[in-house]
């Protein structure tokens, strides 16, 4: 087992163990916590993948922004300061035969693939992602309209959610 | 053009005026008459052109004018129609024509065109009279008939059925022209419907005739039956008739007979001879042009007409000749009888007409032709003169029943009459010549003429029995002719009404005139060659010309006194006698001749409404309507209905409501409403049980692909 | 000399437990925080894909970033969405929020 794989391995351990208990804890302050560090391990795969614009934009945005607003949606949807009653629905049982199920059928599906055991290629010297990226994301004969069209999208949100949580009083 | 397309030409007038009349005109009166009086002489001038066309021609028996065309198909031949003018055609069609003209003319004046509408006349009732301020002073005037249009559309009606009648060559057409004028006949007689006798004596001349016709039907039927064709010129030719007069037939007679007798029956019907003679007196409920027309014109000649046709068909048989010998000769006799007790002026001249037609008959059956032939024509233009001057009294009788104002007196009334002549001066002396034509006065009338052929033929041929009851029955028509006469015109007025008689219009006083000039005058046509000192001087035209009619011509009997003698006697002593007699009388009282039995006809209207009228009618009312229709028929249909009743409530209770109502149509929406409930339960509301559902079903659609092999 | 299958498996792994989460919990504001890490799995799979294949070819880490756009949205206007029916009905728990029935 080479320096990588271990690396990985605990990376990957540690982000399915923090998914976990994003979904099994009962109080939802701590499921929102543990889904912070679950963002955190997702980050450092991507570190792991040469993604490192990735890897900075997930921490930005996911853990600075995204999971700070589920705190705060927590928080605004409390009736009193502690959790009532259990965190599982009644049919939680056909929910985890389920995820089990979606779980096997897509490895057995991955099965069937021959790229299945590839390895990394070396990135080639002198190829810095990010610009090209940049670059990716601004050209015209790359990918400017999904770029402009997701900031379209962003500002359909952001007027949506104001719109929608509007206290009316 | 020629002459046989103016012979079809001949009824066109008429039939044009019927439908314009009836179509167009009937609101004026003007227009009326001038369409029917103008169709009358258009008529009259055709047929003068004709006649004297028909005049130039040598032996027109053997070339007559003849025009026919293919009309039905029957297999493999045509039956054919068309017209024929022969010399009998052609003398016929002379005194047709301008009889119906004089007619035409008459019912101008007759039926008061120009005066004011009546004071409370009804289409249906004769006029009563119109009351017209004059000088501050009120007096009744007669009135306007209302149906005036109507009268004249009739009469066109009725001239188109008899040209068509005397133009025609073969016995289908002539036949559709006898019934044509069947039917005229009752619409004129019953022309006053509003009266109930009118209705009543249309109904009685219609049917009677009826009777007569469906014998002549089915003498046609057989006619064409044995013979194959209905064309008269085809009937007579010498293998055909040969033919027929050699086959037997049923009772002794030979088809030749036996068709001839049927034929005859018809005639009987039409010229109310014994036993078919009850239509004609009540037939006077018609207006007096239509009596004219009727009974001397037309129909009642149109009878004899029929037999005269069919003289080489009838002559073959003895048998039918002495049938219709007999009944013609019974007729004369039997109607003279009765005529002699009549009062009403009209009824006498109706059983006069009877009479005189069984003159004709008793000729035709004694195988006088000329003189049956020469008599029609005759006692066409007397008898029409006869009853249009009777008419003519009548007119002048209501003016005073109109000034006295008292409508119980009857103004057809004899008695009721008297010195007419010098209130009424043209019509007494027209009225005379007619009278003194049907007795026979000798030499100055035609009567004398005819009715002197008649009793030398008959005389000539040994039929003396014949002989003696026509001698017999012409001195009582002298007699009662006279008798009536007298009643009507001399002595004093009887009444108040008859003191105020007016002549009347010249419309009607023409015609009378013209026909007494005929009256007068035709019978010189006809003089016999051996008859002392006036034979030979004129040539018996009439003998030639319409003997030619006959594929033999009728021999010129030998002369013989007795016959001259007879009728000279009959004629002036019947005259003589009636003046005598009844210059004196004044009321029915004083009249001894007022026998029951003779004033109600010998009382066959009673025997025949015993034996076939009131049977008729039982069986119409009682057993036809009450039993089959209303019981028997009525009765199914009224099973019929409860029956589909009960049959559609059943279906209704038993099938409908509860099955195809409850079970079908209530029951599937309740399983539809059910099944949609328990379905509902299925949309829960809650996000995470939809996704598990769908993710459920996308996972079992994957297993199943990929169990097929389908995914990669 | 990690080989791809990893990866992959990583992300499936992540992506059912993320699943798990969204059928399972009663919270309405977990189950958001379930799909939140569906779509994380989803965007290690892109990484992975894209270093993997061809290292040029920036299109995995584009549809990465926009992934993160549409998340991002998603997540606020899902939690607008809970915060506003929370305030109608007052309550979070998923399987009361029901009224999208017959």
């Amino acid at each position: 087992m080479t320096g990588e794989q271990i690396i990985f391995l605990v990376v990957a351990l540690f982000t399915l163990g923090s998914g976990f208990m994003v979904v099994t804890t009962g109080n939802l302050v701590h499921a929102a916590l543990w889904l912070v560090s679950t963002l955190f391990g997702v980050a450092v795969t991507y570190a792991l993948l040469n993604a490192s614009f990735l890897a900075v934009v997930q921490v930005v945005v996911y853990i600075g922004a995204i999971a700070i607003l589920f705190i705060f949606a927590v928080m605004l949807t409390r009736k009193d300061m502690r959790d009532q009653g259990p965190q599982m629905n009644k049919n939680w049982w056909i929910g985890a035969l389920l995820a089990v199920m979606t779980f096997g059928g897509l490895v057995a599906l991955l099965q069937g693939w021959s790229g299945l055991s590839k390895t990394v290629s070396a990135i080639p010297t002198g190829f810095d992602a990010v610009t090209e990226l940049g670059t990716e994301l601004v050209s015209p004969a790359g990918y400017v309209l999904p770029f402009e069209v997701a900031s379209v999208l962003l500002v359909a949100a952001l007027v949506g959610a104001v719109y929608v949580a509007f206290n009316r009083k | 053009m020629t002459t046989e397309t103016l012979i079809w030409l001949i009824p066109l007038p008429p039939i044009l005026a019927f439908f314009l009349i009836v179509l167009l005109t009937n609101k004026s009166k003007t227009l009326s008459h001038t369409v029917g009086v103008g169709a009358a002489f258009l008529s009259w001038v055709v047929s003068m052109f004709v006649f004297v066309r028909a005049l130039g021609v040598e032996h027109l028996g053997e070339e007559p004018f003849t025009s026919s065309i293919n009309w039905l198909p029957t297999g493999n031949t045509w039956l054919k129609i068309g017209v024929l003018i022969d010399p009998l055609g052609a003398a016929v069609l002379f005194f047709v024509s301008i009889t119906i003209l004089m007619i035409f003319l008459y019912s101008v004046g007759y039926h008061n065109f120009g005066q004011p509408a009546g004071d409370h006349d009804r289409k249906g009732l004769p006029p009563h009279g119109a009351t017209v301020e004059e000088h501050g002073h009120k007096h009744v005037v007669p009135s306007v008939e209302p149906m005036y249009s109507r009268f004249f559309a009739f009469l066109a009606l009725f001239a188109f059925g008899m040209y068509v009648l005397v133009v025609s060559d073969n016995l289908l057409t002539m036949f559709v022209g006898w019934e044509i004028m069947g039917l005229c006949s009752y619409l004129l007689i019953g022309f006053w419907y509003g009266k109930e006798s009118a209705r009543n004596a249309a109904i009685k001349a219609f049917m009677t005739t009826r009777i007569g016709d469906v014998f002549m039907l089915l003498g046609i039927a057989f006619l064409y039956s044995a013979t194959g064709t209905l064309t008269f010129r085809e009937i007579f030719r010498e293998e055909t008739l040969h033919a027929l007069a050699s086959v037997p037939s049923i009772w002794g007679f030979s088809t030749a007979g036996i068709i001839a007798l049927l034929l005859f029956i018809g005639t009987v019907g039409k010229s109310a001879q014994f036993p078919l003679h009850v239509w004609l007196p009540d037939a006077m409920e018609g207006p007096t042009p239509v009596s004219a027309m009727i009974h001397a014109a037309t129909m009642v000649s149109a009878g004899v007409y029929a037999v005269i046709r069919m003289f080489p068909l009838l002559s073959l048989d003895p048998k039918t000749m002495s049938v219709v010998a007999f009944i013609g000769a019974f007729t004369a006799l039997f109607a003279a009888t009765i005529a002699v007790a009549q009062n009403d002026i009209k009824r006498v001249l109706a059983y006069s007409t009877i009479s005189q037609l069984g003159f004709m008959i008793a000729a035709l059956g004694v195988g006088a032709y000329i003189a049956a032939v020469f008599h029609l024509i005759t006692h066409a233009f007397f008898k029409a003169l006869l009853f249009l001057g009777s008419g003519s009294v009548i007119h002048g009788m209501e003016h005073g029943v109109l000034h006295t104002g008292n409508h119980d007196v009857d103004p057809q009334d004899m008695f009721n009459m008297g010195g007419l002549k010098n209130k009424m001066p043209i019509t007494f002396w027209t009225f005379l010549i007619g009278g003194f034509a049907l007795s026979g006065f000798p030499i100055i009338t035609a009567g004398f003429w005819s009715k002197d052929e008649i009793f030398a033929d008959a005389f000539a041929n040994g039929h003396i029995v014949v002989f003696i009851t026509l001698a017999t029955a012409a001195f009582l028509t002298a007699f009662y002719t006279m008798r009536q006469i007298t009643l009507t015109f001399l002595g004093e007025p009887r009444t108040k009404e008859a003191e105020h008689a007016q002549e009347t219009p010249w419309t009607m006083t023409t015609p009378l005139v013209i026909l007494a000039f005929f009256a007068v005058t035709y019978g010189w046509v006809g003089i016999p060659e051996h008859f002392p000192a006036l034979g030979g001087l004129v040539p018996n035209w009439f003998h030639e010309f319409v003997g030619g009619t006959l594929a033999e011509h009728p021999e010129v009997i030998e002369f013989s006194w007795i016959p001259l003698l007879t009728s000279l006697v009959v004629a002036l002593g019947g005259l003589t006698l009636g003046y005598f007699v009844y210059r004196n009388v004044n009321s029915p009282a004083e009249d001894r001749l007022q026998i029951p039995v003779l004033k109600n006809k010998w009382y066959f209207d009673e025997i025949y409404d015993f034996l076939f009228v009131k049977p008729a009618t039982w069986f119409a009312e009682t057993f036809v309507y009450k039993w089959m229709d209303k019981g028997v028929i009525d009765g199914v249909l009224h099973i019929f209905g409860p029956i589909t009743q009960g049959l559609g409530t059943i279906i209704r209770n038993y099938i409908d409501l509860p099955i195809i109502n409850r079970l079908i149509g209530d029951g599937s929406a309740d399983v539809t409403y059910w099944f949609g409930g328990k379905l509902r339960a299925v949309q829960t509301g809650r996000v995470q049980q939809y996704l598990i559902f769908a993710l459920v079903t996308f996972v079992a659609i994957g297993a199943v692909l990929f169990a097929f092999g389908l995914l990669a | 000399m990690v080989p791809l299958s990893w990866y992959l498996i990583f992300a499936a792994a992540l992506f059912s437990i993320g699943l798990f989460g969204v059928l399972s919990r009663r919270n309405a504001v977990a189950i958001l925080l379930g799909i939140e890490l569906m779509l994380n799995a989803v965007n290690i799979n892109l990484a992975a894909f894209w270093r993997y294949g061809n290292v040029m070819d920036m299109t995995g880490q584009v549809f990465a970033i926009i992934v993160f756009a549409v998340a991002a949205a998603e997540v606020s206007v899902g939690l607008a969405l809970v915060i506003s029916v929370y305030r109608r009905r007052n309550t979070v728990v998923a399987d009361e929020i029901d009224m999208m029935k017959w």
